[in-house]
């Protein structure tokens, strides 16, 4: 079975966050996904620097202190090429994920 | 990435921290800012940033946590685990060090002898070009100056070539005299060598023109420092070797002390300048081979291109002088004075490290067998963890990590213990008369031949219970009580291991006893002469300053005041002793041979002078005809006794008496007497012929006189000693009972016989270990099962036969097979160690007792544990 956990979840998100806007930091990744997910999902900043740095151990993304538009300093991160191969899986476990559940939901 | 990267995170956690910090503190402001905007008063809009993060210190931790699994911070926390559980088994952790102390002990010690003086070159510049040029024969590897000279000047594959010997001597100062060993060196030595002087100067090739053009002398460091103070002063000043003037003009290094890694000569003279060659000057006669020949290769020519260079020369000489007939040359390595000492020495030392690396062997086995049962006692713990989510790799690393710290720690101490032991043995001068010590302090070699065993040993017994982690089912293991996995019907790895420990033990066990019989035995073999109550005092009377002339004068008074002692039964001279560390050899030729090749030689003779009475007391039995008179002397016809090996060689089963041969000069000797056969060279050599020719025929200076007597050593040697100053006060004399001149000859079978018995004991008690570990544990898990025995009415034979079955099963079949081994092994040990044979009734009984009382000691324990089995408390226990 494809691995599908809550860790799974946000890494598919920042992943996806990241190839689809190329560049970014933490707190605009924040920003991001509950702007994208229509304020449904909060990704809790708890939980996104340990993953950003646990996915930047693996080699997935890359990062880079840059100043910001109003002139802060702030890491940026983007997709590395392996990156781009995680998302690609992440997001098929995440399809049979809800396919699974679908099959369920529907059996019920 | 990434395992650079995590290495410096590891070491930058600090760093690491900021970095996290200064993200965080990013993130927190760009949320206030929003917060502002969004109509956040200042303060509401700080406090919501922060509690989105919670504590800023634990949201550090996380992230770096993140990072925990990282290999070097995992490695840190196994060794820590490691470290805490090996502290909670004491008992364990104890057996297993000292195991391991012993194992890796024994390893260093020998690998550093190993070291010292098969894998260490000469402590010289390019000492890989150097090479000894010996005779085509193992063992004669003497060549004659006139051939060195020719040697040297007529090959083409030598950048240069030098020769050598060692000569003991008396030097005296002013103050004081010593007795001397020192390098008769050509003039080119040093300079081949490439040594530089510490002080003063050395002398070079320019110097040697014919004999006594130069008459200096250089020091060692040592011999400096010991006599002289390490006072340049001495530089220049003129000292009396054997009564002849000679001027120190430097001093070499400490490290340097010739070509021989064991000899520690006192000084080095120029081989043209010798204070005693007024008899037979070597330096002229080619068929007296006595010399050394040290060469140096040119770059890029092979040794055997050198060998056929060499072997061209010789066949020309061969051509142009007879003494040169059957010439050869042949390279050996240098350090080991040729093959004479190096190939048994070579052997031996490779004999022994695989005996050292066997002794680890058994003991890895045994930690093997120990920590495969302590696996098998965990297996609830191991399964908690499994069943908890740690990866069997996990497990295994843990357990691996455990094994490898004990085992460097164990290496840590065996190599500390070894350092000294070999510390000592760098002192240790085995022959108080000889300049023999062996530098054997570990160098860096040694210690990461030491760490790598530890490491290596660790894992390889470390991976031993990984089958058994890896059948490991969780849920199986915590149902039945963590006991329940063991299986003790079918063989396993554990009884292997075991197997293989108990034959290595036997098969040392065996070795060493054939070892001792040996010695035993050489101690009374036919000598040809009887040590014991006979005391030697050797001097050489050109030492004392006498010519030729009057050097049979004062033999005569000698034995004269010796044999008027009280308590003196008998007295003789002999110029060296047999066994001695002389001893020449030199063809024998039929009567009647005109053409004087090597090769019509009817074989080669030691040969020894003798005055009359010497037979008499060394103890040698005449065999037929008569012993020396005082006639047999310059003017009278040449005589010989010879041996009965001389006479079955020459002249069959004849009789020898009155029969004629060709010596030396080629002149005839005619045979006086026959004598026992006997052993002149080594213990091990085959019956040698040998001649005795009258002191008076064949001048010498060595003068060994041999005192027979009843009375000890304390009281005899005082009176022989003060006899002995009357005639010349002057006169060096060294005394010493000739059992333990002997101590030379024995020397390697004694090495050999106390190595062996060490790895002996070593292997016995791992062996013992082993199977107590082994049956004990194997009756502590069945405590159960014997109480069921007991009470369905089993007897004490039944409960014995299972305890024990298993292991005595392995003792015997592992001793029968060791025994066999070391019927095998006893053949090389023949090659050191006299008469060396395991068909021997005592040997055998020896081992197969041996075995027993291993056996008996093992396991004497848990058989009084299986009988005492109370099953009511037993039972009630689980």
């Amino acid at each position: 079975m494809a691995r599908n956990d809550l860790q799974g979840t946000l890494d598919l998100l920042v992943l996806k966050t990241l190839s689809q806007m190329g560049e970014l930091h933490g707190y605009g990744i924040v920003l991001h996904i509950q702007r994208a997910s229509e304020e449904l999902l909060t990704v809790e900043e708890g939980s996104l620097y340990p993953a950003l740095h646990r996915m930047e151990m693996s080699g997935w993304i890359r990062s880079e202190w840059k100043v910001t538009d109003t002139n802060r300093k702030a890491k940026y991160y983007r997709l590395t090429l392996a990156g781009q191969k995680e998302l690609r899986k992440a997001e098929e476990s995440f399809e049979q994920l809800v396919q699974g559940i679908r099959a369920i939901l529907r059996y019920a | 990435m990434s395992v650079f990267r995590r290495l410096v995170n590891t070491f930058s956690r600090s760093k690491l921290h900021q970095e996290i910090d200064a993200e965080i503190q990013a993130h927190v402001e760009m949320r206030i800012a929003d917060n502002l905007a969004a109509g956040m008063s200042p303060e509401e809009a700080r406090r919501d940033a922060l509690i989105r993060f919670g504590s800023r210190v634990v949201m550090r931790e996380r992230v770096t946590a993140a990072d925990a699994a990282t290999a070097l911070d995992a490695v840190w926390r196994d060794l820590r685990y490691a470290a805490r559980q090996l502290q909670r088994s004491p008992a364990f952790t104890t057996t297993a060090l000292l195991t391991l102390i012993l194992g890796i002990g024994a390893n260093v010690v020998v690998f550093s002898a190993v070291n010292a003086l098969v894998l260490r070159p000469l402590d010289v510049p390019e000492p890989t070009a150097l090479y000894n040029v010996v005779q085509k024969t193992p063992g004669y590897d003497n060549q004659s100056y006139p051939d060195y000279l020719d040697f040297q000047s007529k090959n083409s594959t030598f950048s240069d070539m030098a020769a050598y010997r060692i000569q003991s001597a008396g030097l005296s100062t002013k103050d004081a005299a010593y007795k001397c060993w020192y390098y008769r060196v050509s003039g080119n030595y040093f300079d081949m060598l490439g040594v530089r002087p510490e002080h003063g100067r050395l002398f070079h090739a320019s110097e040697e023109h014919g004999p006594n053009s130069a008459p200096y002398i250089v020091l060692s460091h040592d011999f400096w420092r010991r006599h002289f103070n390490s006072d340049s002063g001495v530089l220049g000043t003129t000292v009396d070797v054997n009564k002849h003037p000679f001027t120190v003009i430097g001093v070499v290094p400490a490290a340097f002390h010739g070509a021989d890694l064991f000899l520690w000569p006192d000084f080095w003279m120029p081989m043209v300048d010798s204070p005693d060659d007024e008899g037979a000057n070597f330096l002229s006669i080619r068929g007296m081979h006595n010399i050394w020949i040290l060469g140096k290769l040119k770059p890029d020519v092979t040794p055997a291109q050198a060998t056929d260079n060499l072997n061209a020369i010789a066949s020309e000489l061969a051509r142009q002088n007879p003494d040169d007939d059957g010439l050869c040359a042949r390279l050996v390595k240098p350090g080991l004075m040729g093959d004479m000492f190096g190939d048994p020495a070579r052997s031996f030392l490779a004999g022994i490290m695989l005996l050292a690396f066997l002794v680890l062997l058994a003991a890895c086995a045994n930690l093997a067998s120990l920590f495969a049962a302590r696996t098998a006692d965990r297996s609830r713990e191991l399964a908690i963890r499994l069943a908890i989510g740690s990866s069997r790799w996990q497990v295994l690393r843990q357990l691996l990590a455990e094994a490898v710290l004990l085992s460097v720690l164990g290496g840590a101490l065996g190599t500390l213990f070894s350092t000294n032991l070999l510390n000592a043995l760098t002192h240790w001068q085995p022959f108080p008369e000889f300049p023999v010590h062996v530098t054997v302090s570990p160098d860096p070699k040694v210690y990461s031949v030491a760490l790598l065993l530890s490491v290596g040993s660790g894992v390889l017994w470390g991976l031993v219970p990984m089958r058994q982690i890896w059948t490991t089912d969780s849920a199986q293991v915590m149902k039945s009580g963590g006991a329940g996995t063991i299986v003790f019907r079918r063989f396993t790895l554990r009884d292997l291991l075991l197997g293989i420990q108990i034959t290595l033990c036997t098969l040392l066990v065996t070795s060493s006893f054939v070892a001792l019989r040996g010695m035993q035995r050489s101690l009374h073999a036919p000598l040809g002469f009887r040590p014991e109550g006979v005391l030697l005092a050797e001097t050489d009377l050109h030492m004392g300053g006498h010519s030729d002339a009057s050097i049979m004068q004062i033999r005569k008074r000698m034995l004269e005041e010796v044999s008027r002692l009280p308590g003196v039964t008998s007295v003789g001279i002999i110029d060296e002793t047999p066994l001695g560390t002389g001893g020449s050899s030199s063809p024998v030729y039929r009567e009647g041979t005109t053409d004087f090749r090597m090769s019509n030689s009817t074989f080669g003779a030691k040969y020894f002078s003798i005055s009359p009475g010497y037979l008499q007391a060394a103890g040698t039995r005449l065999l037929g005809g008569r012993d020396f008179t005082w006639h047999d002397d310059a003017k009278s016809p040449k005589v010989a006794i010879v041996n009965e090996a001389f006479a079955r060689s020459m002249f069959g089963n004849t009789s020898a008496l009155g029969r004629r041969f060709l010596w030396g000069e080629k002149l005839p000797y005619e045979i006086v007497g026959v004598v026992e056969n006997g052993k002149y060279d080594s213990l091990t050599e085959t019956p040698w012929a040998a001649m005795f020719l009258p002191l008076d025929q064949s001048p010498d200076s060595d003068t060994s006189l041999v005192v027979r007597s009843p009375l000890p050593e304390a009281e005899i040697v005082p009176e022989v000693r003060r006899r002995l100053a009357q005639i010349d006060p002057s006169l060096p004399f060294v005394f010493h009972s000739w059992p333990d001149e002997l101590a030379f000859v024995l020397f390697p079978a004694r090495v050999a016989t106390a190595t062996l018995g060490v790895m002996g004991l070593l292997a016995a008690m791992l062996a013992v270990t082993g199977v107590f570990g082994m049956a004990m544990y194997s009756v502590s898990k069945r405590m159960k099962e014997f109480g069921i025995r007991v009470v369905l009415g089993a007897q004490a034979a039944q409960l014995l036969r299972a305890a024990l079955g298993r292991p005595l099963l392995l003792l015997f079949s592992g001793s029968a097979a060791g025994l066999l081994l070391g019927v095998i092994a006893s053949q090389l040990l023949a090659q050191i160690v006299y008469q060396a044979t395991p068909r021997d009734p005592l040997v055998l009984a020896g081992v197969v007792i041996t075995m027993a009382l291993l056996g008996f000691l093992a396991t004497w324990i848990p058989a009084e544990r299986s009988l005492h089995v109370h099953p009511a408390r037993l039972l009630r226990e689980e």
